[in-house]
């Protein structure tokens, strides 16, 4: 039982470990330089996502209240990854700062937030772990100490989180209401479809809308993601979506499985909103980070698609597009995250030229770029195309098109930062960057995996052989 | 033995492969041992796979399926028969004397381009047997289409020189049109037959085709068969490939390409068979071409496109012969043309290149002193193909103007006309050429020689065999064998002339023959064998002088009304129409994300009411899912 206990909460059980480890650092007497707390903390994540390979099983605990198996496992390795490739990318940015050890707690406290929402299988408990991974963030956001923007983005994050975690309670006590129940299990039986259950579900519908940033829920995303610092940024716009996704798709799946009408046209309608207005503020931006983010806003759109297929290559698809996601998101928000820290600049114009000075970072940035637009043989490619062949299982042709079309509005922003990248001729581009070993590591894996992950087939295969249908 | 079948294009493939990769790298001499060696190699095998076939008869090797979607399955096979064997030894052979003969021709090229000359080459060969070899018309269209793309390059060799290129496109576009005719006829095939193997589409076709569709089929292959083999209307490609270097004129546009379209004629024997239609058009262009091409190589001044013209004009007879039923016969005068053709081009090449490059026959005359073995090859090419008797091209052509004569005596009278004709134009080059003064510069003169051996050799291989590759089917009267007829007949049934009749026939057109060759022989030395030549022309030969101003016809009919579509859809469609709708979308995205920013303001608290309006607006629409349904579905 014991043993049960230690094996089924491994994921959970490793990040407080390690939350205590940091902790005891911090208030010991022992004076830890920043280097030998980020490489201890490294070493500690590192350790912790290769543990997350071994000695699995499926099950549940606490009276159904918790519950893991092969599928859940690879999306919180998946997430273990992420945020080993955040932190890896952190350094350049934590070298100096003075709360080095307050920023993995922060970070740790969400990652465990997030497991305890994805193994959830009460909303009660899905509910708990997700206010746990969303708190810590806003405090991340507001990690630039000095900065105001920082601040803003932080105030912005939790107020309108706030503003969704009321609604989601709001939707979970009407479904409790109408159902008498919270348990995963007993949900689906007694789900009927009536005008209240349907609120209930909009409600909560909507705070998940919320927290991947579905349009009309997005309007926080740009803010927050402009003003947190870059790592932040990206744990927010990869680890924290994907635990997001991961979650909602399972839950339209199994839970609200007697609802399938209601949300397959739903996600139809919002995932059309949410390409085709992503992309057109995409279009806008002159910031890179807000470009981004908005193009991630598009991204999401996709991975509706592919959920809306309801079926195992549903499933299957979106966790391989965040799979995609982490090393392709990363990637980008890699290199700016180096230029930033660095020389301050984050505008689509301070990227002329950047070729000339810095041949490696610009064919990084190029090629996470490409994967982005689903340009093959980059694993965006393959990770769009498999989100649209799930969707497309349902021979909505109208919905493929609009992302098709979608598809070539983006390709426009994208190719226009490769084209200021390689083309466009500066008189003062961006110096030289120098990065460090923790830098290199985390570019290398991220290539690596952009280039691997589409181009074996085995990635997708192993992917759809644990995920479920419906 | 059918086993190792695949080792005869594998080898130029290899060939192919080691000179095109490594041109940069390897030496002159060593590409040429590749070049050279691969297809010898190529020739062996063809060798055993002959015997096997003449001692086993043909099989068809499957090796894998080429395309299998469902029910519908093109096997990649090689069918190894009596028609097959026949093409691979005269490409191969024929092909490893070119290339011997090329080594020495193409010296002066620089390493790189040497390589590349090479690598076109053995592309080409390996090309043309798959052509040959395939078992299917689908992949004899891959080898089809490789050709056509290696008759691009090779003649396009040259590149730096503007016309050449052109050139290279003419043949390219033309070839592509006849291509289409191919491609169709193929998709035709194979949706009613659902299959394109050759075994299966000639048992079927009698059973499973209406006449309509055997009609329509073999017309389009027809099709797909003027345009590789340059016959009206698609020929005027053929003399302008003469841009190439003369040792690819002789392989690809005189020996082996051209003649594709012959080999897919006698292998659609079943098919044409079944087709009188069909049939009587192919004689009638084959005919008509023949003429046409040999009046107009009475008044040229170039010593290729003397030849080429002639072989349009032998091509012509090639299709005459098909026309009238005697596919044997046709495939036959392929045989003997690439001899004598071969060795005609390669003479020229010899005669170019001892003068310089000079390719004008009217600075030529009396070069027999000075390149005896080129000369007197060539003499030998001549009289093949004027008919001389017992020289293969007597044999060949009596044979195709016997067919036409047990067909239809008015064809027959047009076809002594084109031998005629033939005689005519040929003993014309060759007095202007070898016989009679010099009359080019002193210091063309002063460099005159005969050619190294690599190019001698061939020359007089190929005028051996010009001599006696006819025997192979000497006619019963003169006590010949009919050796060629019988071999091919399990593929291609045999038309024979036996009895007294024939052997009269015969006797009368060996006396015919003679005494024109004679005439021939007296007339053109007067006029041609002379120390002056101006070589212009009036009136009427004029007129044949400029090739009947066909080029200019198909411009003004053809190209310049295409060429000024084309700018009108350049200049008026696309400009105003396309680009405007390609500009006016990017405009209004652009607009329309201008005016969707202002959604972004920037302050928490009208994100959260727009939120709340959503969720209402969300609630609203899926509170009667039936509603929202039925709207979806109308506006899709």
């Amino acid at each position: 039982m014991l043993n049960d206990f230690f094996i089924l909460m491994k994921f959970e059980l490793l990040p407080a470990v390690i939350f205590f480890v940091l902790l005891f650092i911090k208030v010991g007497t022992a004076e830890l330089s920043n280097a030998s707390i980020i490489r201890l903390a490294n070493i500690l994540l590192f350790i912790n996502l290769v543990a997350g390979f071994f000695y699995n099983k499926d099950g549940g605990m606490f009276g159904d209240m918790f519950h893991t198996n092969a599928l859940i496992v690879l999306q919180k390795s998946i997430l273990n990854l992420g945020i080993f490739i955040v932190s890896l990318q952190a350094e350049a940015w934590l070298r100096t700062h003075k709360h080095v050890i307050e920023f993995y707690l922060l970070l740790l406290s969400s990652l465990m937030g997030m497991f305890f929402m994805i193994s959830g299988a009460n909303l009660l408990m899905f509910y708990l772990g997700l206010e746990l991974a969303t708190i810590p963030l806003a405090a991340l956001a507001n990690f630039d100490l000095e900065k105001r923007k920082s601040s803003e983005a932080a105030m912005k994050l939790i107020m309108s989180s706030a503003f969704s975690s009321g609604l989601l309670l709001f939707g979970i006590s009407l479904m409790y209401g109408t159902t008498g129940t919270l348990g995963f299990a007993q949900l689906p039986a007694l789900l009927n479809g009536s005008n209240l259950q349907v609120f209930a579900f909009v409600l909560l519908f909507a705070g998940f809308a919320f927290k991947i940033s579905v349009v009309p829920f997005h309007l926080w995303t740009a803010d927050v993601y402009e003003g947190a610092p870059v790592p932040v940024t990206s744990f927010l716009s990869v680890v924290s979506k994907g635990a997001f996704i991961f979650v909602f798709a399972s839950v339209l799946y199994t839970v609200f499985k007697p609802l399938a009408d209601t949300w397959y046209h739903m996600l139809f309608l919002l995932s059309v909103l949410t390409m085709v207005i992503g992309n057109l503020f995409a279009l806008r931006q002159q910031n890179i980070k807000r470009m981004l983010a908005f193009s991630s806003i598009a991204q999401m759109g996709f991975i509706l698609i592919g959920i809306s297929g309801s079926s195992q290559a549903g499933t299957a698809s979106a966790v391989y597009f965040v799979l995609v996601y982490v090393f392709t998101n990363l990637a980008a928000f890699g290199v700016v995250a180096l230029v930033s820290a660095q020389t301050g600049k984050e505008d689509i114009t301070d990227y002329k030229g950047f070729h000339a000075t810095n041949p490696v970072l610009a064919w990084v940035l190029a090629i996470a770029l490409f994967s982005l637009a689903g340009v093959p043989p980059t694993a965006g490619f393959f990770g769009k195309f498999f989100l649209i062949m799930a969707g497309a299982a349902k021979q909505n042709y109208w919905l493929i098109t609009i992302a098709a079309l979608n598809m070539i509005v983006s390709l426009y922003y994208y190719l226009n930062l490769v084209k200021a990248l390689f083309m466009d001729a500066n008189a003062s581009p961006v110096p030289k960057i120098t990065f460090g070993v923790y830098a290199k590591l985390a570019i290398v894996i991220c290539i690596a995996g952009m280039v691997l992950s589409g181009l074996a087939s085995v990635v997708y295969e192993y992917i759809y052989n644990l995920s479920t249908g419906f | 033995m059918n086993n190792i079948a695949y080792l005869v294009p594998l080898f130029p493939l290899l060939g192919f492969l080691i000179n095109g990769l490594f041109r940069k790298s390897l030496s002159k001499g060593t590409i040429g041992i590749i070049g050279c060696g691969t297809i010898l190699l190529s020739f062996i095998v063809s060798l055993i796979l002959f015997f096997d076939v003449k001692a086993n008869g043909g099989v068809v090797v499957n090796y894998f399926n080429f395309i299998d979607v469902a029910s519908f399955q093109i096997p990649f096979a090689f069918q190894i028969d009596q028609l097959s064997v026949i093409f691979l030894l005269i490409i191969t052979g024929i092909g490893f004397l070119i290339h011997l003969y090329s080594t020495s021709y193409m010296h002066d090229e620089s390493s790189e381009h040497f390589g590349r000359y090479f690598a076109y080459l053995n592309l080409f060969v390996f090309s043309m047997l798959l052509l040959i070899m395939g078992a299917n018309y689908v992949i004899m269209f891959i080898g089809w289409e490789g050709v056509g793309l290696c008759s691009y390059l090779l003649i396009g060799y040259w590149f730096k020189n503007i016309n050449y290129t052109n050139a290279a496109k003419k043949a390219f576009v033309m070839n592509r049109i006849g291509d289409l005719g191919f491609l169709l006829a193929v998709f035709w095939l194979l949706s009613k037959l659902g299959t394109a193997n050759y075994v299966d589409v000639f048992e079927q076709a009698s059973t499973g085709l209406s006449s309509t569709d055997v009609t329509a089929i073999t017309l389009l292959l027809f099709v797909g068969a003027m345009g590789k083999s340059a016959q009206i209307p698609l020929y005027t490609w053929l003399p302008d490939a003469m841009a190439g270097p003369t040792p690819v004129s002789a392989l690809i546009h005189a020996a082996t390409m051209v003649t594709a379209g012959i080999y897919m004629i006698a292998r659609s024997n079943v098919l044409y068979s079944l087709s009188p239609l069909t049939q009587d058009v192919v004689a009638v262009i084959g005919l008509a071409t023949a003429i046409l091409s040999a009046t107009i190589a009475l008044f040229q001044n170039d010593i290729k496109k003397v030849l080429a013209y002639s072989t349009v004009s032998q091509l012509g007879f090639m299709f005459l012969a098909l026309g009238v039923g005697a596919y044997t016969t046709g495939v036959f005068h392929v045989m003997t043309h690439a001899f004598f053709k071969a060795l005609m081009f390669l003479g020229a090449g010899s005669v170019i290149h001892a003068m310089g490059g000079e390719q004008d026959i009217t600075k030529m005359g009396g070069l027999v002193k000075k390149l005896p073995i080129t000369a007197w090859t060539f003499v030998i090419g001549v009289l093949a193909i004027s008919g001389f008797p017992f020289t293969s091209g007597f044999v060949s052509k009596d044979e195709i103007l016997l067919a036409v004569l047990a067909h239809s005596p008015v064809l027959f009278w047009f076809a002594v006309f084109a031998a005629i004709l033939t005689a005519a134009y040929m003993f014309r080059l060759m007095m202007l050429v070898f016989f009679g003064g010099f009359r080019g510069t002193h210091e063309q003169e002063h460099h005159l020689h005969e050619s190294p051996s690599a190019m001698t050799i061939p020359l007089i291989i190929l005028g051996v065999l010009s001599l006696i590759g006819g025997f192979v089917q000497l006619p019963h009267v003169f006590g010949g064998e009919d050796f060629f007829n019988q071999f091919l007949a399990p593929i291609v049934p045999a038309v024979t002339h036996e009895g007294a009749e024939a052997a009269t026939l015969e006797y009368y057109l060996l006396g015919g023959t003679i005494v024109i060759l004679v005439i021939v022989y007296v007339v053109t030395k007067k006029l041609f064998a002379v120390d002056r030549f101006d070589g212009v022309y009036t009136g009427f030969k004029k007129v044949l002088a400029d090739k009947w101003y066909i080029d200019e016809l198909y411009n003004a009919v053809i190209v310049n009304p295409l060429d000024k579509l084309a700018g009108f859809l350049k200049n008026v469609v696309e400009k105003s129409g396309i680009d405007g709708i390609v500009n006016g979308v990017g405009k209004f995205v652009n607009y329309a994300s201008r005016q969707l920013r202002l959604l972004q303001s920037g302050q928490v608290g009208n994100y959260i009411l727009f939120m709340v309006l959503s969720i209402a607006v969300l609630f609203l629409v899926f509170w009667n899912q039936e509603i929202i349904v039925q709207f979806l579905q109308k506006i899709f």
